[in-house]
């Protein structure tokens, strides 16, 4: 199943590699601000609301 | 219905929140079965080997790398001459993506070169020009960093937005008008059908599929990151009125 990638299966796996890490590294890094940010707003509208 | 009708960010918000998900699913069943299908599933070249794998990661992210800046310029643009928010945040959001593919389309660039050149880099226009634009990424997503007061943060990182906005078409075209370097031409013709150097569709159908999904993929993470600015907009807004 795995491709025979031969002497260049450095270059191939490093290329992949880096892709996953960079784009994981930035799909993980947007969501966690969006979580960040939805629940600060609705802390202070909440508040907003209360007073 | 207009466009601008979008520039409202309550309008915005609850658009970008109904279609998000359905982006997103669509970016996950298109650019995974692409990597799956390019890796696994194609030929090596007769002349690259398995290196011509490399194509369905470099391409996909060197061209979204080029068009984000061009988005942003657009946004940018559209920002100075109209003062909609949503643009100018649009352009924020989407340069720390455009950043990230630029440095997957350099360094993919880089490993990719070495076994074909046998140089991990030289300063060829397009290459060079594509350093230079990631700079302006990083530069412009410092910019907006740097400055507290919002509406200068968008006047001069849109006017720097228009400056490297040079090095983006020097980065698209570079191939085109400067006959030197080791970079090949552009891809594009060597596609269409019945030419000479046509590209087989066992390499060229992986590689749409590919820039398919990750311009998905872009259309996604623009739209979430896009939201969260004008969140934090709003809270440094609520904020401001409770000090």
């Amino acid at each position: 199943m795995f491709p025979d990638l031969g002497k260049y299966a450095v270059p191939v796996l490093a290329a992949y590699a880096s892709m996953i890490v960079l784009l994981a590294g930035m799909i993980l890094l947007s969501l966690r601000s969006a979580k960040k940010s939805k629940d600060t707003l609705a802390r202070l509208e909440q508040n907003r609301k209360q007073k | 219905m207009s466009i601008w009708e979008f520039a409202n960010p309550v309008r915005f918000m609850r658009l970008s929140g109904r279609v998000l998900p359905w982006i997103t699913g669509l970016a996950i069943l298109t650019l995974i079965p692409a990597l799956v299908w390019g890796f696994f599933l194609t030929p090596d070249d007769y002349r690259q080997g398995a290196t011509v794998k490399i194509i369905y990661v470099h391409v996909p992210t060197a061209f979204l790398a080029i068009n984000i800046y061009f988005m942003m310029f657009v946004t940018s643009l559209i920002w100075l001459i109209r003062r909609h928010h949503v643009s100018a945040l649009a352009a924020k959001a989407a340069a720390p993506i455009g950043a990230v593919m630029t440095l997957i389309a350099l360094i993919t660039g880089a490993v990719w070169g070495q076994p074909m050149w046998g140089t991990w880099w030289v300063w060829d226009p397009r290459l060079t020009s594509f350093l230079i634009m990631f700079i302006f990424y990083i530069g412009y997503i410092a910019l907006w960093a740097a400055i507290d007061e919002a509406d200068k943060a968008a006047d001069l990182s849109a006017i720097l937005c228009m400056i490297g906005s040079v090095f983006a078409i020097i980065s698209r075209y570079a191939v085109n008008f400067w006959s030197q370097g080791l970079h090949q031409g552009t891809s594009a013709p060597l596609m269409k059908p019945g030419t000479e150097t046509q590209v087989s569709a066992v390499f060229w159908q992986p590689l749409m599929l590919s820039i398919a999904g990750f311009f998905l993929l872009f259309l996604a993470l623009l739209l979430l990151r896009t939201r969260t600015e004008i969140r934090n907009r709003r809270i440094t807004a609520l904020r401001a009125r409770e000090a």
